[in-house]
């Protein structure tokens, strides 16, 4: 379970001061439910989702992560969190089976335990084929599997996807649509951050929409449109960011 | 601080670097195959230009000397000298290097000499031009047989002895065994080289493993594991350490070997190899041990590679805090590329004459380096200093690795944008 408590980051920048990344953004992840976090670019997204996957500090409020909190014991969250974004790339020069075999041992597996859990996860996404090329040498989706199977090696119950369909071509982005919906079946806890409409329609159970670094609205998409007379997903976002007295991006 | 996780993040970080061509041309070919070519390249050239300035006849120009022909004579008769008529332009030619020295010598130098008066003889050459300085050695020493001549003559006719004009003889001789003036010649140049490769050894991996990284995208992945940062950071540091050790190494091994295998025979010969290694170090060749090449203390070499393990570390922790603040190996490059003076510049300083060390200059990093190693090289052993050295070494890289770990630990630069 995520429980997120008014989770804010402030950032310094020099010229234009103080910054806020995220401002007293709560909410609250079921295990075996996909929450979607659906903002613009620069709404506060990755801010949130890193200080969930215990990267960054929050300047206030704090996150319980599977019983543990983010501030507090980071090592412990990162232990039962998979956290995969457009930005979490592979070790070009590492094969597909050493990349998946390092976070392994950084969690803590014994050589065994992370050969059985290779052997399974190739198996599970088609990775047989380029399990034992380097990482320089796969396709986008090969790539994507590979991040996948890093993002998991370790069994985590909470996942954290941070825009990870960004870039990827239909086929690709579709392996990973459908690994999400095995995690929530699997009754992981799933965040899933994105600015496409469709992906959050198709996946989550419960929608965040995020603007400004706040979280302006959240409930199901059958709440949302009730609650704002509106039946499209765009549409009901771009009403609750003008709301806001911001422009959707 | 847990082993198991340094010592996974470090077999990675080495099978990655191993994998990666950039990493092995800075940290195995270069030391291996440039620096030893540099060297020999270099010592070959002068070698031969020594060589080829010592083979050359000089030609000399004698001004005036029409009335004393019997000097004139001696001086076509010398040998190690083509002597020419001095035409007009003699300072051209001597300035255009078709002429190497003119003698001018003065009028009614004979008659002069007789009846006892001190004329001065006038030799024109090119300074700092090898040829002609050798021109010059070669006319001084027919002048000073010809002085020789004089005071004989002079001697004989007094019915003086020989040894009136020169009552006793002197020549000096090298006592001191062949390693110790190996150490003291070299001991300036070997740690000079360590340290220079030590520090480039170790920027590679430091860019690599850390604004590499971040440009990659791969350091997000990275701290997304729950290993705690302080593992990270020591993981990645041991390589860069490792780059930086195995830059020295490398280099050692390679010199010592082309030196001793192949030295002698590619810069042909004892002599040649002296005059060049000498020529090399800015150092006279009879100064150099018997052999084909300078010895150097094998123990001094051990207590220099000891020496250098805690410079090593401030470099590899320095090289890895700054690349760790860049955005790019671009950025990062730019930060390391000048820290190479600051490296070089009080190394350098050790070479100087008369630095010597003293309590303070054993607390200066890399000036107390360069001076200890040119001490140990010469057989010199002062364990209080070496202790200080050593010691503040240690603790400089002890300050620098904390604030490599301390800077990984900031968001503001690991996600710095």
């Amino acid at each position: 379970m995520i429980e997120a408590r008014q989770l804010t980051k402030t950032f310094r920048d020099k010229k234009r001061g103080e910054i806020h990344g995220a401002l007293d953004v709560s909410f609250r992840v079921e295990p075996g439910t996909i929450y979607g976090l659906l903002g613009a670019n620069g709404a506060g997204k990755t801010t949130t989702l890193r200080m969930l996957a215990t990267l960054l500090r929050p300047t206030r409020g704090t996150a319980v992560v599977a019983g543990h909190d983010v501030a507090a014991e980071p090592d412990r969250v990162r232990a039962r969190v998979g956290f995969l974004a457009a930005s979490t790339a592979l070790y070009a020069r590492l094969t597909a089976r050493e990349m998946i075999g390092y976070f392994g041992r950084l969690n803590g597996m014994t050589d065994a335990a992370i050969r059985a859990r290779t052997g399974e996860l190739s198996e599970r996404l088609g990775m047989g084929e380029f399990l034992d090329r380097r990482c320089d040498q796969l396709s986008t989706g090969m790539k994507q599997k590979t991040s996948i199977a890093r993002t998991i090696v370790h069994d985590p119950t909470v996942l954290i996807f941070d825009e990870p369909t960004l870039g990827l071509d239909v086929m690709t982005a579709r392996t990973v649509v459908g690994f999400v919906r095995e995690c929530r079946a699997a009754g992981k806890t799933v965040v899933y951050s994105t600015h496409v409409m469709s992906e959050v329609e198709k996946l989550c159970d419960v929608i965040g929409v995020i603007h400004g670094g706040r979280l302006l609205a959240e409930g199901s998409l059958a709440e949302l449109r009730a609650r704002h007379g509106l039946t499209d997903l765009e549409d009901i976002f771009v009403h609750l960011v003008e709301g806001a007295g911001g422009e959707a991006r | 601080m847990n082993w198991r996780n340094i010592t996974t993040v470090y077999l990675k970080e080495l099978k990655d670097s191993l994998r990666d061509r950039r990493t092995l041309i800075s940290v195995i070919v270069v030391p291996t195959v440039v620096m030893p070519l540099m060297f020999l390249i270099f010592g070959k050239v002068t070698a031969s230009s020594v060589a080829k300035a010592r083979e050359d006849v000089p030609t000399v120009a004698v001004i005036g000397g029409s009335d004393s022909p019997e000097v004139l004579r001696r001086f076509r008769e010398a040998k190690g000298m083509r002597v020419v008529e001095a035409k007009a332009d003699w300072r051209d030619a001597i300035a255009a290097k078709t002429l190497r020295v003119a003698v001018d010598i003065p009028d009614r130098f004979a008659a002069r000499l007789e009846s006892g008066e001190v004329p001065a003889v006038r030799i024109y050459h090119y300074q700092g031009e090898l040829k002609s300085e050798n021109g010059v050695r070669v006319v001084e020493r027919f002048l000073a047989e010809l002085r020789e001549d004089t005071v004989a003559r002079r001697l004989a006719a007094a019915g003086l002895p020989k040894g009136a004009a020169r009552p006793f003889e002197f020549r000096r001789e090298n006592v001191a065994p062949p390693e110790k003036v190996g150490g003291n010649l070299f001991g300036g140049l070997v740690p000079y080289l360590i340290i220079l490769l030590c520090f480039t050894g170790a920027m590679y991996p430091a860019m690599d493993l850390t604004a590499g990284e971040k440009e990659r995208g791969t350091m997000e992945t990275l701290l997304c594991s729950p290993v705690p940062r302080v593992d990270l950071v020591l993981g990645k540091f041991l390589m860069v350490l490792t780059g930086s050790v195995s830059a020295m190494v490398f280099m050692l091994i390679s010199t010592a070997a082309s030196i001793l295998i192949g030295g002698a025979a590619l810069l042909g010969g004892g002599a040649g190899a002296r005059s060049a290694v000498a020529a090399a170090g800015a150092m006279r060749p009879p100064e150099l041990p018997a052999g084909p090449l300078p010895i150097i203390d094998p123990l001094g070499i051990v207590g220099v590679m000891a020496m250098v393990v805690p410079v090593a570390v401030l470099f590899a922790a320095l090289a890895f805090t700054v690349s760790l603040f860049a955005k790019s190996q671009k950025e990062a490059q730019s930060y390391l590329g000048p820290m190479i003076v600051l490296v070089v510049l009080p190394t350098s300083l050790g070479v100087l004459p008369g630095m010597e060390l003293t309590t303070g200059t054993a607390l200066v990093p890399l000036l107390n380096l360069s001076l200890v190693c040119k001490e140990m090289l010469s057989g010199v052993w002062n364990w209080g200093y070496i202790g200080l050295i050593f010691g503040s070494s240690c603790l400089y890289a002890g300050v620098a690795l904390g604030l490599a770990v301390r800077m990984f630990g900031r968001e503001e630069v690991m996600f710095r944008t």
